[in-house]
């Protein structure tokens, strides 16, 4: 039974991205013909550009023009950046890593500070320390992460000047050692990382508070504390590993919400991930690269959704029985 | 919901009269914001990146403008791409909903295989690419907001008349001969409405962030002033490191607290309706 069910999560994931390649192959060779960019060059003739739409296979009928193009991506020819001439290919592979490493650090710690600010105001249901967390959390959840990331370059950055405000190194050093240059790398991290980390944790804290609440309501958290066990292991070892769960699939829905982050993030702190380049792109009408960045996420997102879906699958014997 | 309760849940806590006061004053501004505004918000000075004094109480821009005045007339264009983008959103949503949980089959498979295609692929690089690829204007970022901001309400749409379509007084109807157009229209809608209104309020909120993301990534419409886009002139210009606090604060917080209003109203009305949620908060 389970190899069927992860079987089909499996191939729902693999069509979604069928249907975004799809997607894409209407948006920028349907809508947007790359030829028209170049048709507006002033001295090209009708058959400059001929030739160029034979160059760009645009000539061909769709069907095939789809092939071609789906063909091109499974080899990861994602076509050449139009502002530096290079594959884009290249360049998101360059990227990656630096987003990897800043959306995941984020994550990790809004997962981590915002469950536990989540334990400590159900703890405290309606009292000023709830109220405090909880304001707190809505005004983060409501606020855009690219103002809060702002404030904290004015704050810390420009204020009391104690942190870097942007890029992942400082410019011009020569490191004496890998560990210097992690140590720059985290320096530089602390910043945009904080502004992610306070993008997220709302979420994770209002899932986490009411998941708390549900669950110290129940019949066996009233046992245990009849048992006399102390209340706060009562929490520690039995509330708190049953109202984990939801944050698996909260994880899960956040991933949109994430790479919306990145891209935003990445450019107030001249971060060189997929967001900046996505930024760049924007601004310099780069369809190639808009169009790699935009597959690139997509992909992401349901890889870390299906992810989401086996880990909810080993944690929840609920569904394994279905 | 226009009842006495709504009005009781609204005002009787200290989340609901936030909430409407602060949103009642947004669409004040919003709504006379170009009277209200001191000094003509386009206009330049000499007077570059200066700090709040009496004749500029929240300082001036890159351009010499005035702050004030630009986050007066900047409000409109948050609540207008907010309500009208949540409208769209409500509408295909609704629709969506409604035909595939009413008719199931393979009309039903279809529209959940879009509705749930649409909550897998990441939003904002979807409306990225759309805006990017049309000229950016406002009917542009409602549109592109819009359209992809749907398929929750369409997942809640759907289950509830999945639900509503087993109930007894449904099949009553039916057995009685009444048409899919009436069933939909005199049964399934009013039980539906409410949970679309509620998901909408939330929804609009998420517009108001989306249009602000949008026009501080250079996409939105370049002859008006909004939140979104004065925090772009800002950080473009480098107020952020020339310690121009007067003028990253105040749009970054006006979004804020507008979307912290309109959300604190919405999860209200998801409480009346659901009263499980209640007893968590």
């Amino acid at each position: 039974m389970s190899g069927r069910w992860l079987a089909g999560k499996t191939l729902a994931a693999l069509l979604t991205l069928v249907f975004v390649i799809i997607f894409n192959f209407f948006l920028f060779r349907v809508m947007g013909d790359p030829t028209t960019q170049l048709a507006r060059l002033p001295n090209a003739s009708p058959e400059e550009i001929a030739k160029l739409r034979a160059d760009y296979g645009i000539d061909k009928p769709l069907p095939s023009q789809f092939l071609d193009y789906a063909g091109d991506i499974v080899r990861l020819d994602l076509g050449i950046s139009q502002r530096s001439r290079e594959p884009v290919w290249e360049e998101i592979k360059d990227a990656l890593p630096w987003t990897l490493l800043l959306v995941g650090t984020g994550t990790l710690l809004a997962t981590l500070i915002g469950s536990w600010m989540g334990v400590i105001a159900a703890t405290n249901r309606g009292k000023t320390t709830d109220d405090g967390l909880l304001s707190f959390s809505l005004f983060t959840y409501a606020s855009p992460e690219y103002w809060i990331g702002i404030i904290l370059i004015l704050l810390f950055a420009v204020a009391i000047p104690i942190l870097p405000a942007g890029q992942q190194v400082t410019p011009g050093i020569e490191f004496t050692s890998w560990f210097a240059e992690a140590l720059d790398v985290a320096e530089h991290l602390i910043l945009p990382a904080t502004a992610m980390t306070l993008m997220l944790l709302g979420q994770y804290f209002l899932i986490m508070r009411s998941s708390m609440v549900d669950v110290l309501t129940e019949d066996f958290i009233t046992v245990k504390r009849a048992t006399g066990m102390r209340w706060d292991r009562v929490v520690r070892r039995h509330a708190v590993p049953n109202a984990l769960l939801p944050l698996v699939t909260l994880s899960a829905i956040q991933f949109g919400t994430v790479v919306g982050g990145a891209i935003t993030i990445e450019t107030i702190f001249s971060w060189p991930g997929l967001g900046e380049l996505s930024f760049n792109a924007i601004n310099d009408k780069d369809f190639p690269v808009l169009q790699g960045t935009f597959l690139v996420f997509s992909a992401g997102v349901i890889l870390a959704n299906l992810i989401a879906d086996i880990l909810y699958f080993f944690l929840d014997p609920r569904v394994q029985s279905r | 919901m226009n009842d006495g309760s709504t009005r009781d849940l609204l005002l009787h806590s200290w989340r609901g009269r936030f909430g409407l006061s602060v949103l009642g004053l947004f669409l004040f501004i919003a709504a006379f914001g170009s009277l209200l505004a001191p000094d003509d918000p386009d206009a330049s000075s000499t007077e570059v990146l200066a700090p709040p004094s009496t004749s500029h109480l929240l300082g001036t821009t890159e351009q010499g403008s005035d702050v004030l005045s630009q986050l007066l007339v900047g409000a409109q264009v948050s609540i207008v791409v907010g309500f009208a983008a949540a409208l769209i959103s409500a509408v295909l949503g609704s629709v969506v909903g409604l035909a595939g949980g009413y008719y199931g089959g393979w009309t039903d498979r279809i529209l959940d295989a879009l509705e749930n295609w649409f909550l897998v692929i990441p939003t904002l690089p979807l409306m990225i690419v759309l805006a990017r690829l049309l000229d950016p204007s406002l009917t542009v970022l409602i549109v592109v907001i819009g359209l992809t901001s749907w398929a929750g309400t369409g997942r809640i749409v759907r289950a509830q008349v999945l639900t509503l379509r087993e109930r007894s007084f449904v099949e009553r109807a039916r057995a009685l001969g009444a048409s899919d157009t009436y069933i939909i229209r005199k049964h399934v809608l009013p039980n539906t409405l409410p949970l679309i209104f509620a998901n909408t309020v939330l929804i609009i909120a998420v517009a108001i962030l989306s249009e602000a993301a949008l026009s501080f990534l250079g996409l939105g419409d370049p002859t008006r002033i909004s939140w979104g886009t004065m925090l772009e002139s800002a950080f473009s210009s480098g107020a952020p490191s020339a310690g121009a606090w007067w003028y990253v604060i105040p749009p970054g917080l006006c979004i804020s607290l507008l979307v912290l209003a309109v959300t604190l109203i919405g999860f209200l009305f998801e409480e009346h309706i659901n009263p499980r949620l209640r007893e968590a908060t």
